[in-house]
């Protein structure tokens, strides 16, 4: 992109640098009818970026299921709703900001918080939590036991990145979340080498509204005046859609004025006057200003309306002089909003911005014409038909090739299993690994309890927990995908993503009602990158139609891309659920010794020729035998749907006393999670299914979650089961202090709950080296 | 008897101080905005938390300007109760009705977390529903939570008994790895001369309902509100 902001004159060399392919400038000017303005070929750039068009994702999203009973609101809006009981209705999305959060890591993952917390607010709900999905690069330099690792080691230089990285975005995050007041229950943290130079950074926020005082971004009315508020416009963020349409190359670094900065403090402001001036009743439409601003906002706001807007740059607060109408159009100044007010009550709305301190200005009105016209100094410097931005931009069936991961399908010979006598310091490794151990470092740094809300905040449950106040209701929400899984086989992986953060909320005891989705891919223009797509959206689209959770909204994020080395294919589902009465939550930790503890498994277990196929996708694979091979397990997605269903009922009957999916790690690592926040032990006793223990205590089979209930339910549990079509199997019980696991009668794990959990625990801040509080804190502490 | 609890621009733990006392005290309760003169003649003012004034320049130092302040302070200096929560302490400390300063955590992080404190003093109008020496559990949530104040002082508050809060193990020791910020003797909480004005940097009313976890921190409101039943 060239540093000059405002180019001169059109040239195939200027149009280039605006991302337009020369068909796409010859399309632009067919829709006008004559050349653009430098300020409307900007205009289109950014509208027609990947990432305001969808251009290349359109058709393929198309399949997505998308309703429900539940749903009030689907894909299109700045939100999806769903219709929760008791006149509530809940405003839910997430979305992606990767690219910023490379180049700056604190202001990107920040402004990545404030951006999808504009998009709840804007339609009119007050946002009630916040979690995300974190992906990045290694951040330990060990690769595993094997010989011929699969993983090269990263440079010692690679790592410190990541580290700094991760200490960015967590407290960018926090920054923005915490002063905003907005609890953060967590999310995922997950690290694999291919995020090294591309991490992800997925922000989900879900806000709360009375179905009678939802908002859309709509215009209407000839006449209504158009109003700007909050922020003022300066030079930051200048293309930042167009940036994050690109990959990355040596030069990206350089893109770091592209990025914006963001004030949680005004965005606080202007949610409460946002609410409150749509309490006037004189606000007919609103509409945040994210990706491409003022630009994305004036039109989408009047194509949805089929109206138009038409508004004079003077007008706008801008921070800077001299700024030019290109500049003032693209700016991506954080903390704006753009409102259609009714005619004759624009003072209702001024005087509620004016109590909190913001800027307030009207800078146009609606016109009869569907098209946004802009004018500075009262001559018109863009004027574009809005259907031509928005319905006309282009739309692309791009290529699609078929594609195989370069990794063997089979185990390879040198892999040995079923040899080792114990498998404890193996679980010790586990669970001191970066994607399985606790991630309080980087919750603790959030706050996850204002609004006095939390239920179960994060770190604690399988899903994040918020009550409504005033109903017995609560919302569990979880964030899920693997994105190893998805670089295996797209599709598959893509189900199981749906299916682990539906189960995730099912064992909250909340029944899943609906999800969105934030698809994480390469460079769309590579045939094999559009068929991992294609892939994952079939996958998707099969899951959520089985599990009934329809998907209400969402983002695409493509060219997650540096130096033509793509990400693994990784869809993040977030899935929301309702739990009737909130005295019924379920947590995954034991309560007390002389528990019995079941299985609840939907699928029946592979041979051994499955079981040694998808171990290579495993945790332990990756961690324990630095290897990748195979396929992920696999997912009946009848049997989970009823596996869920199962789940609910036996919850809702008040017989389970902690319930815990199995997932990374397996069976063995789930079972020591459970143990952990009450210190309880357990003691395991598995039939070995004549497979490697290996398989039996860390191999990740889908559609299974552990239970413990009193020994007088473990009868009524199984019948229950039983109506289901759900195996219940006892698998031993809960015990004091240790945790003992056998395999057909013989003892490959056994280890005091305390030195498991003190693994667990420390494990993120010992590969961070962070100072321990300990050794800061100053002496001056006397004993008192 | 009457509750206020103040509005800056940026407090976000006001609507929850109002919850607690509206729903589980059940008291009376209003919403007093930053630019009123006057407090309406409530009984007790909450100072809230959040990040008055986006805690632009430090924490506190804008809020002490604003004009409801004024009021506190001439309601502090005729014995009226106040309570300033996180935010709120830091703004008290500010405005002078309450010694010393809150510095950035040694960790210098935020952090969020539920912690222990041991009631030092039951004889104030916010612990007179506690034992002496029971240990709470009451989360905390901040960034500068590190207090500080020079010696004289320091022994002045210990004197008078005026360190109402420390944070403490389960067990009730006072211990360094109790600390969460780096505290000095591990102050949680602090009162004024005259007992009817105190700074806490835990969230009692996030600690306030069985269903979020915990209820030890309602005893704080409970006691205010039998210490202004006796008034």
């Amino acid at each position: 992109m060239s540093p000059v902001l405002s180019p001169a004159a059109i040239t195939p060399e200027v149009v280039r640098e605006h991302g337009l392919s020369p068909e796409e400038y010859e399309k632009i000017r067919q829709l006008l009818g004559r050349e653009p303005t430098i300020t409307e070929l900007g205009i289109f750039s950014v509208m027609w970026s990947e990432h305001c068009s969808y251009k290349s994702s359109r058709v393929h999203l198309r399949r997505l299921p998308t309703r429900s009973r539940h749903v009030v609101q689907g894909p299109g809006e700045n939100a999806g709703i769903i219709d929760i009981g008791d006149g509530w209705a809940c405003a839910f999305k997430i979305e992606s900001h990767n690219h910023p959060s490379f180049i700056e890591p604190f202001q990107g993952a920040a402004t990545g918080v404030g951006g999808i917390l504009r998009d709840i607010f804007t339609m009119g709900a007050r946002p009630v939590a916040v979690m995300d999905s974190l992906r990045f690069g290694p951040i330990t330099n060990r690769t595993g036991q094997s010989p011929v690792p699969t993983r090269s080691v990263p440079p010692q230089a690679e790592i410190h990145k990541n580290h700094s990285i991760l200490e960015g975005v967590v407290s960018g995050i926090a920054s923005y979340g915490n002063c905003f007041g907005v609890p953060n229950l967590g999310g995922e943290t997950k690290f694999e080498d291919c995020y090294s130079r591309n991490p992800l950074v997925n922000a989900f926020a879900l806000g709360l509204v009375r179905r009678e005082n939802i908002y859309y971004a709509k215009a209407s009315g000839e006449g209504n005046p158009v109003i700007y508020v909050g922020a003022k416009t300066g030079r930051d963020g200048i293309h930042g859609a167009t940036m994050a349409s690109e990959e990355f190359s040596e030069t990206s670094e350089a893109k770091r004025p592209n990025v914006q900065v963001g004030d949680p403090f005004l965005e606080k402001l202007l949610l409460e006057a946002c609410l409150e001036a749509m309490e006037t009743g004189a606000v007919v439409g609103i509409q945040d200003m994210g990706a491409a601003g003022l630009t994305c906002s004036t039109c989408e706001m009047g194509a949805r309306g089929h109206v138009g807007l038409e508004i004079e740059l003077d007008r706008v607060p801008q921070r800077e002089t001299g700024m030019s109408p290109y500049e003032i159009m693209l700016s991506e100044s954080q903390e704006r909003m753009l409102l259609v007010a009714a005619q004759g009550r624009e003072q209702e709305v001024l005087r509620v911005f004016e109590k909190w301190g913001l800027d307030a200005v009207v800078v146009g009105r609606v016109i009869n014409q569907d098209t946004m016209r802009v004018l500075q100094h009262g001559q018109v410097v863009a004027e574009i038909p809005n259907p031509a931005l928005t319905d006309e931009a282009p739309v692309y069936a791009r290529l699609m090739e078929r594609w195989e991961p370069p990794v063997s399908r089979d185990m390879p010979e040198h892999i040995r299993l079923g040899e080792a006598e114990d498998l404890t310091p193996e679980l010790h490794q586990l669970l001191a690994s970066p994607n399985i151990c606790s991630k309080r470092w980087v919750h603790e740094q959030y706050d996850s309890m204002v609004q006095v809300n939390t239920v179960e905040g994060p770190g604690g449950g399988d899903a994040g927990l918020i009550r409504v106040k005033g109903t017995k209701r609560a919302l569990a929400m979880a964030l899920d995908g693997n994105g190893r899984w998805c670089y295996l086989d797209p599709k598959l992986g893509a189900m199981h993503a749906v299916a682990e953060s539906a189960r995730n909320v099912a064992c909250s005891g909340a029944t899943p009602v609906a999800a969105t989705n934030c698809l994480n891919f390469g460079n769309p223009e590579k045939p094999e990158i559009m068929w991992q797509f294609a892939q994952v959206i079939d996958g998707i689209t099969r899951a959520c139609e089985e599990l009934e959770v329809p998907i209400t909204g969402g983002n695409v994020s493509f060219y997650n891309e540096t130096l033509g080395e793509a990400i693994y294919p990784t869809p993040v589902l977030g899935v929301v659920g309702i739990l009737e009465d909130v005295d019924r939550a379920a947590w995954p930790h034991f309560r007390e010794p002389g528990r019995s503890l079941l299985l609840l498994r939907g699928s029946e277990p592979g041979d051994l020729t499955d079981a040694q196929a998808e171990f290579g996708s495993s945790e332990y694979a990756q961690e324990v035998l630095g290897e990748l091979w195979g396929f992920p397990p696999a997912l009946e997605l009848e049997k989970e749907a009823a596996l869920q269903k199962c789940l609910a009922e036996t919850i809702q009957a008040g017989v389970v006393e902690s319930a815990h999916d199995v997932s990374e790690g397996g069976l063995a690592v789930t079972v020591a999670e459970c143990c952990f926040r009450n210190g309880v032990g357990a003691r395991l006793e598995l039939a070995g299914n004549e497979l490697p223990a290996e398989c039996r205590l860390f191999g990740e089979d889908a559609s299974q979650v552990v239970i413990s209930c009193d020994q007088q339910q473990v009868r009524r549990i199984q019948q229950l089961a039983e109506k289901f079509g759900v195996a219940a199997d006892l698998i031993g019980a809960t015990i004091a202090g240790n945790l003992e696991i056998m395999v057909d009668g013989k003892t490959v794990v056994s280890a005091p709950v305390t030195e498991l959990r003190e693994a667990w625990a420390t494990a993120l801040e010992r590969a961070l080296h962070t100072e321990t509080e300990e050794r800061l804190v100053p002496a001056v502490i006397q004993k008192s | 008897m009457k509750f206020g609890v103040l509005v800056f621009p940026g407090s976000n733990c006001d609507h929850d101080a109002y919850w607690v006392v509206s729903q589980v005290a059940q008291q009376p309760v209003t919403l007093l905005w930053h630019e009123s003169q006057e407090l309406e003649n409530c009984d007790a003012i909450i100072v809230p938390g959040g990040f008055a004034y986006g805690d632009y320049l430090r924490t506190g130092a804008i809020a002490r300007f604003a004009p409801v302040m004024d009021a506190v302070c001439k309601f502090a200096k005729s014995g009226g109760l106040v309570i300033g929560i996180c935010n709120g302490f830091q703004i008290l400390c500010e405005s002078g009705l309450l010694p010393g300063a809150l510095m950035r955590n040694v960790g210098l992080k935020y952090v969020c977390k539920p912690v222990q404190v041991r009631v030092e003093n039951t004889d104030t109008p916010f612990t007179n529903s506690c034992r002496q020496g029971e240990v709470l559990t009451i989360p905390i949530g901040h960034m500068d939570g590190n207090y500080f104040c020079d010696q004289p002082t320091l022994e002045a508050l210990k004197r008078d008994q005026r360190i109402v809060f420390r944070y403490c193990s389960s067990q009730g020791e006072i211990t360094r790895e109790a600390n969460p910020n780096g505290s000095l003797e591990n102050i949680a909480g602090i009162c004024s001369e005259g007992r009817n004005v105190l700074g806490m940097m835990p969230h009692p009313e996030r600690a306030s309902e069985r269903e979020l976890g915990g209820t030890d921190g309602v005893k704080v409101f409970h006691s205010m509100v039998a210490a202004l039943a006796l008034r």
